[in-house]
């Protein structure tokens, strides 16, 4: 098939998948959006099988059928609150994938036993190296979210100091498979050393830091894709590299800025490893202890209530509490209460997590509000329902300045009339200090896991309201 | 194809930039959906892995573009097709 026609069809594919990401901009455009970007991707495949060096296709067609077999089963199959392994996982597969066909690229140079030139050793090396580090990272993220690894940061004493070694090791290897292309020992050391890296890099990152960690191994995967496109001479493989690359980079700084901290802080500052920090931020309690209540309690000053915020945090999807939390809603509504959900940039383990589950739920959309626009109605809410979070609404984040959170923007719930405070244990958060949340006299804990309790509570309300 | 590097590093640096325009205007509500059909995107990789695949000769590279393509594949329709099933969950009220 004629180059030209082949590049004009990858233009085609480029723009269908601006126009499909754009698309996202919308809810109500989204998904055509989505279907969109899935044309271009089918024009881009199909073009390259009329490309002239592809000529065998049974292992092309033996490959696709598995891979797509498994990953519909995945995709059909998965509960959404497994999002965030789900997305790791395939942030790990897109990495990978560009790494084998980096070494495959490197393979039939030697085979041929012409030298790549140019950009096309570097771009090789960085497509094993990104792709690698992308492939087993993402393979860490999600063993730990499927808690097949234990959440915690798994930090040892000069694990700073092994990183940096192993980096520069990297770096060293890297540079003489540049100058040696053909040789086959530098090529281990870098595939080796990347896969090693890879896991290194992500054990010592805690379980709440996930979404930064899955938001920048995103944006290595299409970074990984990248390369791999620099090493072919491919523009498709640029184009949609580096959009992915983009959208992982943004993503990235937002969860970033919504906790208040550097990327490297949260890369090696093994958040949440020490517990020194509890006694740090236990100082603002100032002795007093928390309140439990019923959810009996709790019903009382609802009949009194006109307005409610919900709360959502990691604690509704690990209790797979959303549909009950809708019930709740749709319950309190009924009785003349106004109900939206608050929805705070971080909570959950990725972005947007906390809405996806809302919205399976049947939680229309418009009810879900961000942080900035809803913290403005806290002061005229009579009722904060907090669910299973705690970091992102503890009140030291606004004054505490020896807080480990401090200066970390959130939900002001403590200015509402009521708070009520659905919660397990008075177990600290994920970053170990204290909440005087907690403690504050317009606050009542309500102990017990997150759909009992909020089950409880919409029976209570049925009855007393 | 792309046989001149700085024309590679000048469509990349241009689709970074129209990268950053379109997603910064994706609002909080899709972040998910954002990230698994970004996910998707990055599957493009594939045709790498069927440049790999379908030479000529089968060797030892046609098996790891065999593993690649199966990697892609996972990646591209697993993306694609959870995010549309996100995305069909996402309702306004029904009045």
């Amino acid at each position: 098939m004629n180059d030209q026609f082949i590049q004009l069809a990858y233009l085609v594919a480029a723009v269908l998948l601006i126009r499909g990401l754009s698309g996202l901009g919308s809810p109500k455009t989204a998904p055509r959006g989505n279907l969109t970007a899935a044309a271009g991707m089918l024009i881009a495949i199909v073009a390259t099988l009329l490309m002239k060096g592809v000529v065998s296709y049974t292992v092309i067609i033996a490959g696709v059928v598995v891979g797509s077999t498994i990953g519909a089963v995945l995709a059909l199959r998965i509960q959404m609150t497994a999002m965030p392994q789900m997305v790791a996982l395939l942030n790990g597969f897109g990495g990978g994938a560009s790494a084998l066909v980096a070494s495959a690229e490197l393979l039939n140079y030697m085979r041929e036993g012409s030298e790549p030139t140019g950009i096309v050793p570097t771009a090789i090396v960085l497509g094993i190296l990104i792709g690698g580090v992308t492939f087993t990272g993402s393979l860490i993220a999600f063993a730990k979210l499927q808690e097949l690894l234990k959440g915690a940061p798994l930090v040892y004493a000069g694990q700073r100091f092994v990183n940096a070694l192993l980096s520069v090791a990297l770096v060293g290897a890297g540079v003489m498979m540049v100058m040696t292309p053909l040789d086959l020992n530098p090529f281990y050391v870098v595939l080796c050393l990347s896969l090693l890296l890879g896991v290194l890099l992500v054990i010592p990152i805690g379980g709440a830091d996930m979404p930064v960690v899955i938001s920048l191994l995103n944006s290595y995967s299409g970074l990984a894709a990248c390369a791999t496109g620099f090493v072919l001479g491919n523009s498709s493989l640029v184009i949609s590299g580096s959009l992915v690359g983009a959208s992982g980079i943004i993503l990235t700084k937002i969860m970033c800025k919504a906790m208040n901290r550097s990327l490297a802080n949260v890369l090696f500052g093994a958040f949440g490893a020490v517990d020194q920090a509890t006694a740090a931020g236990g100082g603002s309690t100032d002795g007093r202890t928390a309140k439990a209540y019923t959810p009996e309690d709790a019903a009382v000053i609802f009949s009194n209530s006109r307005s409610c915020i919900v709360v959502p945090g990691y604690g509704m999807a690990v209790a797979q509490a959303q549909h009950a939390v809708r019930e709740l809603a749709d319950t309190l509504e009924e009785k003349g209460i106004s109900v939206k959900f608050a929805i705070h940039p971080v909570a959950g383990r990725m972005p947007g997590h906390m809405n996806v589950l809302l919205a399976e739920a049947d939680v229309p959309y418009d009810k879900l509000v961000p942080m900035d626009e809803i913290n403005r109605e806290f002061p005229e809410t009579d009722v904060a329902l907090v669910i299973g979070a705690n970091d992102v609404v503890n009140p030291d984040a606004r004054t505490d300045k020896g807080s480990p959170i401090y200066g970390m923007p959130i939900l002001d719930v403590d200015r509402a009339q009521h708070v009520f405070v659905i919660k397990r244990s008075m177990n600290p958060g994920f970053a170990g200090v204290q909440n005087p949340l907690f403690f504050n006299d317009n606050t009542m804990m309500i102990f017990g896991d997150a759909k009992g309790t909020v089950l409880a509570l919409v029976k209570s309300v049925r009855d007393l309201v | 194809m792309l046989d001149d590097p700085v024309v590679a590093l000048t469509i990349l640096v241009l689709a970074l930039f129209v990268g950053f325009e379109v997603i910064a205007k994706v609002p909080p509500l899709l972040h998910t959906p954002l990230m698994s059909g970004s996910n998707a995107i990055s599957g493009i990789t594939i045709v790498g892995a069927l440049l790999a695949a379908g030479r000529e000769e089968q060797t030892l590279s046609t098996a790891l573009g065999f593993i690649a393509i199966v990697f892609a594949s996972i990646n591209v329709v697993g993306g694609f097709l959870v995010t549309n099933r996100m995305l069909g969950m996402f309702k306004k009220k029904k009045s």
